[in-house]
């Protein structure tokens, strides 16, 4: 960062909390993590286009027009329609919303669970931590993919059993990785002066370790947001998630995709693209952010 | 020397005015003996395990049977080199390690056996500060918050607003800007810093403050102003501090009486005076005798008692007394036989059989 004289200045008298970093920061994120500023753009589109469907799709997903079946990408149809004579791109336009509320829904519940599960095993020590470790070790022995299966296969698969499905296998991953910086972080002075303040274990928890693992939760939600949509994809192709006429981009890779790949090409690639695109862009964000959160690889 | 000898003075005054008018809403004339922290043959010892398969497990004697008294609005020095336990100690006292035995006795209850509600209302009364004034703040929190905090949870100001002005008035009182208050920790010095870990402990309105080392992280210049600061908090609110530091100029100062660690046990304690005048244990005087005159001509003829070899380690303590194998004086018996702490003049006590 640049110096700059008046706010050096400012510092020595009275001044609000500071906010003028929050611009610069992003400004400095783009210029340094190029690869990381594309994954973020992409996630802003994804984001808007989700937000948007029904003004920006030029068709309604679920439409069948049977007079228009298989057609091959053309001025109509940017992208083909399916076996139904329904439009992909209006598909694929739905679809990032599934993809989104599933991928956001699970990661963001799975990272908190998962952070508040390690900072509670790394605060209180002892037989709890030892006991929440080996039930995580349990969970961390399945495959990521069979414990979801497993899952909706016993829940059922509605959208939000489908989140919940993809969430418990991503608690003792996040898990694993914040219990051993929230080890550490236990063993501030700060923690123990809230200790011998009198503190509840919620409030030295919530209030005084939690945040300060902030950097390796964001790390885990954004790399889990871009495993939760590529789950939420494989559990679709596979018949045990999202079901037809809804939209997702895994969904519309199976059935007619798969008999129709060879003539009808465009119904398995867009949505593959789909899904690598999206994947792609959270993996280039979180790898990013990482390096950008860590001090140690802050260059200057 | 003079300005010591003269802080001395002020502060000695401070002490007897404070046991006049009695303190800590303790009306009822308490008079010398008001005793507020007694420890009893305290005892922590870690357990680590050693051996490829951590089968084998072997005894850190961190605190291995300290007993002392505190009495109210005075300071006991507690001293020692880094590693014989005088931390640990101090995080005995505030339950911050559970001890292995001894009792802890703070206005007369035995911290060690007070369940935990019970504890957390005690809490309040006992407060710390550290020695590391960068980790010893949460850097996600500005200085109000950290301040306002202990204040909101025990309901010592509930209201909102009254706190917002008492956590100004704190700051303003440890020599901080009302501003202050909405920095966070890395925006300040070190010296600020400690200033706020000392706003925090005032903010609970506590009788004792476990001082850990608070000023030895800290540039020789901002030391003496934590120092005074310390002082005129003492006279003004009464407190009782425990100051554990290895710098004996500081500990000379701010002290009224003075206890010698070495190796997880007292050595010797007695005030300040005959600490520092007339020193009966062999490893007080090694101590004491390390510190350098700050005048050459004096310097040159300075005595220096240079003890052999390094502090044994605590995992396996020497038999007997525990300092024989570095002492100068050692006698067979030294070998053999604990030495007890013995009284030797009105409160001066050491633990050698040849004092």
């Amino acid at each position: 960062m640049a110096m700059n004289p008046t706010v050096e200045h400012a510092a020595e008298i009275e001044r609000p909390a500071p906010r003028s970093g929050v611009r610069s920061a992003i400004v400095d994120f783009c210029r340094r993590r190029t690869l990381g500023a594309l994954g973020a753009a992409v996630i802003v589109l994804m984001l808007t286009v989700a937000t948007f469907a029904e003004f920006l799709a030029p068709y309604d997903p679920v439409a069948n027009n049977f007079g228009a079946m298989l057609s091959a990408p053309s001025r109509g149809h940017w992208l083909g329609t399916d076996s139904f004579g329904r439009d992909v791109l209006s598909r694929l336009i739905y679809g990032s919303r599934t993809a989104l509320m599933v991928g956001f829904g699970a990661s963001v519940l799975g990272a908190t669970l998962g952070a508040i599960l390690g900072v509670g095993g790394a605060y209180f020590a002892g037989k709890i931590d030892l006991v929440l470790q080996r039930i995580m070790d349990i969970f961390l022995s399945f495959p990521l993919i069979i414990l979801a299966l497993a899952l909706v296969a016993i829940l059922g698969n509605t959208i939000p059993n489908l989140i919940i499905a993809i969430m418990i296998p991503m608690i003792p991953r996040c898990a694993l990785v914040i219990r051993s910086s929230a080890l550490s972080i236990r063993e501030m002075p700060y923690v123990d002066a809230a200790r011998a303040a009198g503190f509840s274990h919620a409030r030295i928890i919530m209030r005084h370790m939690l945040p300060n693992v902030m950097a390796p939760y964001l790390i885990m939600l954004t790399a889990f947001l871009g495993q939760a949509i590529l789950l939420e994809a494989s559990l679709s192709f596979l018949g045990l998630g999202v079901q037809e006429p809804l939209a997702a981009w895994g969904l519309m890779l199976r059935g007619a995709a798969v008999e129709f790949a060879e003539t009808a090409p465009w119904l398995a690639i867009f949505p593959g693209l789909a899904i690598s695109l999206a994947v792609f862009a959270f993996n280039l964000f979180g790898d990013s952010l990482r390096d950008a959160l860590d001090p140690r690889l802050r260059t200057q | 020397m003079s300005a010591v000898r003269g802080a001395e003075d002020r502060h000695g005054s401070a002490a007897a005015a404070r046991a006049m008018e009695g303190v800590g809403g303790h009306v009822g004339a308490p008079h010398e003996m008001d005793t507020i922290l007694d420890v009893r043959d305290l005892v922590k010892h870690f357990h680590v395990t050693t051996g490829f398969f951590g089968s084998a497990t072997a005894i850190v004697r961190a605190v291995d049977g300290v007993s002392f008294s505190i009495r109210r609005g005075e300071t006991l020095g507690l001293v020692g080199e880094s590693g014989c336990g005088k931390t640990t100690t101090g995080r005995c006292i505030l339950q911050l390690e559970k001890p292995t035995s001894g009792q802890v006795i703070f206005e007369g209850q035995d911290l060690t056996k007070l369940d935990v509600a019970e504890l957390r209302r005690v809490r309040r009364k006992i407060q710390v500060i550290f020695q590391d004034p960068y980790s010893s703040l949460n850097p996600r929190m500005t200085v109000g918050q950290i301040v306002a905090e202990p204040m909101a949870v025990h309901g010592i100001v509930p209201e909102a607003r009254r706190r917002h002005d008492r956590v100004r008035e704190l700051l303003s009182r440890v020599g901080l800007l009302p501003q202050h208050a909405n920095r966070y920790p890395h925006e300040l010095s070190g010296g600020q810093r400690q200033r706020v870990g000392i706003a925090r402990a005032l903010a609970m309105e506590p009788s004792l403050i476990v001082c850990d080392e608070p000023v030895s992280a800290l540039d020789v210049s901002i030391q003496a102003q934590i120092i005074n600061l310390l002082e005129d908090l003492q006279s003004e609110f009464g407190l009782t501090y425990l100051f554990v530091a290895h710098d004996l100029a500081v500990v000379r100062h701010i002290s009224d009486r003075v206890a010698v660690m070495y190796l997880g046990k007292i050595v010797e304690i007695a005030d300040r005076q005959t600490v520092y005048e007339d020193p009966r244990h062999p490893y007080t005087r090694a101590l004491l005798s390390a510190v350098p005159i700050p005048d050459p001509v004096l310097e040159e003829s300075r005595e220096r008692v240079v003890l052999r070899g390094e502090v044994p380690s605590p995992l396996n303590p020497p038999s007997g007394c525990v300092f024989h194998p570095r002492c100068p004086i050692a006698v067979d018996r030294c070998r053999g036989e604990v030495p007890p702490l013995r009284t030797l003049g009105p409160a001066h006590e050491a633990a050698c059989h040849l004092a």
